[in-house]
């Protein structure tokens, strides 16, 4: 494997003469200032720069003072470190009349948050282990349905589901549209084709003789669940787990569709934090607040790091 | 179906076929469990579509009514100037989203994968916009984009007083104001599968094409991208599906402005329903995007299930 890289970034067979000159010659030849490594890595350096820069504008616009903003530009490094706008953006920016600071949204985010992500994972978990376990007649038609589903563009769907859970919810006597609740059904509905993709395809490389063993030995369907499946499954729950955590947080679509100005999700409160047309413009409250809504996913992101690639790998295979 | 599933799962009760139970009741559970899955897949995906679709041949305003007017709300549609800006945005905007998340993936991933130290590292950083939300990056590159703090200001302050660049308050070019958020957001992803893709071709490939004195780049262009193909249709459906949503960084980054400059379907779609309280525009729009969708997976589905019956 390495031989291969070396051959090519050294490419010893073309310039003889140089490669005498190297001196001894062993099993890995190096020369790192030659000129496709530098070509290589500065690139890569440059890009990674690129990629760092919104980040670090984030954080030092964050820290800076107003005057240094209005006196300096975004990348200038703060002078003078204060956290006033971080404590400005939590408890104190407003959005309209209300100015509660972004603590309102966090709360609202993470409320949203714990059982979407619970209930799309246990319903995709179980759909996933039925649909590769369990096959009846017609289930795989259904999950065609539902991974088409996935492809059509939330607008087209947006207003029907108002009426679902309007009706519902007038049906069994509680508010569906317009609380928290009801978004926790919507997230779980738009998680459900690509989790139960996941669970499916994961239960499905679950050795046949498992499970006849486990009938066998007289467990039922949620027995095998419950005793054999899910043990085995702690490596693509975490991966669901990150997928959902991130996707939920992230979103704005459906918090401003299906949620009121007092239960906006994080993003939705942010958007109107800091776009909101009335005041002065308090950039650095404004980043303070957009790194504060960052910090969820990004959090998850660096902690979770090689699964979260695989998360989004699963995710890739069919959109 | 599996075959061996079924095998499994019939040769049971084919030993006691005395007391065979009722056909749909065998096996209850795995039918209950399922449940919530199909009333997703048949209530909200089929029949929400098809209520929208339904609908979009009305005349329903604040509320959905179901006085048929034919294809009046689509006419409408394809007068409305604001439709038409928004089809042009995202056209320009997908032609170019398209080219260069793929060349930059492509490339990136191809840097990567040349053995390089600290791969680890460099593919994080690629990839970590891809966890931040739509809000988050158009806000942050709102700020960068800054005519007084930002690029312009910083390039002015160096000297060159006259550099212009404020893509953000310039119509003709607010659209490249959002190509280079949603970049800078959605590459690291598609370089992620490209690397897997590229990961996946075997080695023996390069010592071949070595042991011939075929140049790196000729390689790549000439052998391994048309080996990667699957993977490049993978990430064009990708892509595609993203920018047909696009409408989370045009809520943060611009408004839609200046103007309606930077309107997008899916921002037409949802100001027609919530904002301007015209359900039946915003079903006609709505079912114009589910449209395009269609015209891209039908392509894609056949691509797909061709490839496979070839093989």
């Amino acid at each position: 494997m390495s031989d291969i890289g070396m051959l090519n970034t050294v490419k010893a067979a073309e310039d003889p003469v140089r490669r005498v000159l190297d001196g001894p010659r062993g099993a890995r030849p190096k020369r790192t200032f030659s000129r496709t490594n530098i070509f290589l890595y500065g690139t890569l350096i440059v890009v990674a720069l690129y990629y760092l820069l919104p980040l670090y504008v984030m954080l030092v616009t964050s820290v800076k003072g107003m005057p240094e903003i209005r006196a300096g530009n975004v990348f200038a490094p703060p002078l003078e470190i204060t956290f006033q706008p971080w404590v400005k953006a939590w408890a104190e920016a407003c959005t309209g009349v209300n100015c509660e600071g972004l603590s309102r949204g966090f709360w609202n985010s993470v409320r949203i948050l714990i059982p979407s992500v619970l209930l799309s994972i246990s319903i995709a978990l179980v759909s996933g282990y039925t649909l590769s376990k369990w096959k009846f007649k017609g289930s795989e038609v259904f999950f065609t349905i539902l991974i088409v589903g996935a492809f059509i563009p939330y607008q087209v769907m947006l207003y029907p589901i108002v009426i679902i859970l309007r009706d519902v919810g007038n049906f069994l006597g509680v508010q569906l549209f317009g609380s928290l609740t009801g978004l926790v059904l919507v997230h779980s509905v738009f998680g459900m084709p690509i989790l139960t993709l996941l669970f499916r395809n994961y239960f499905a490389s679950i050795p046949e003789e498992l499970f006849k063993a486990a009938r066998v030995d007289g467990a039922g369907f949620w027995g095998i669940l419950f005793r054999i499946m899910l043990p085995m499954s702690l490596p693509i729950l975490v991966v669901a787990i990150i997928l959902q955590v991130t996707g939920i947080w992230n979103d704005f679509l459906f918090g401003v569709v299906y949620t009121r100005a007092d239960s906006y999700p994080m993003t939705v409160q942010l958007n109107n934090i800091v776009n909101s047309v009335q005041g002065i413009k308090e950039y650095n409250v404004n980043m303070a607040a957009t790194l504060l809504t960052g910090l969820v996913p990004l959090f998850v992101y660096f902690v979770s790091g090689k699964l979260f690639v695989r998360g989004i790998a699963a995710g890739a295979v069919k959109g | 179906m599996a075959i061996a599933e079924d095998a499994g799962a019939r040769a049971a009760p084919r030993e006691q076929t005395v007391r065979r139970p009722n056909r749909l009741l065998r096996n209850l559970w795995p039918k209950f469990a399922l449940l919530p899955m199909i009333a997703t897949a048949v209530v909200v995906f089929l029949g929400g579509t098809l209520w929208t679709v339904v609908y979009s041949f009305t005349s329903s305003g604040l509320l959905p009514r179901r006085n048929w007017v034919g294809l009046d709300q689509y006419d409408r549609l394809w007068s409305t100037t604001k439709w038409i800006v928004s089809i042009q945005n995202l056209a320009l905007y997908g032609v170019f989203s398209l080219v260069f998340t793929l060349v930059i993936g492509f490339t990136l991933a191809a840097l990567l994968d040349r053995k390089v130290r600290g791969e680890d590292v460099f593919r994080t950083i690629f990839l970590y916009p891809f966890a931040l939300s739509f809000i988050v990056t158009g806000l942050v590159w709102q700020w960068i984009l800054n005519p007084d703090f930002g690029i312009q200001g910083v390039v002015r302050e160096w000297g060159w007083e006259s550099f212009t660049f404020n893509p953000l308050n310039d119509p003709d070019i607010v659209m490249f104001g959002l190509l280079i958020a949603g970049l800078w957001q959605g590459t690291g992803l598609i370089m992620c599968i490209m690397l897997a893709g590229l990961r996946g071709i075997d080695d023996d490939i390069w010592k071949a094409t070595r042991v011939d004195g075929i140049p790196t780049w000729k390689t790549y262009v000439q052998v391994i991208i048309p080996m990667m193909r699957p993977v490049f249709v993978t990430a064009v459906v990708l892509i595609a599906s993203g920018i047909i949503k696009l409408y989370d960084l045009v809520v943060a980054q611009t408004s839609g402005g200046p103007g309606i400059s930077s309107e997008v379907p899916a921002k037409y779609v949802m100001v027609s329903m919530f904002g301007a309280q015209n359900l039946g525009q915003g079903f006609a729009a709505s079912t114009m995007m589910l449209l395009s969708v269609v015209i891209i997976l039908i392509p894609w589905a056949y691509l797909e299930f061709g490839g496979r019956r070839r093989v």
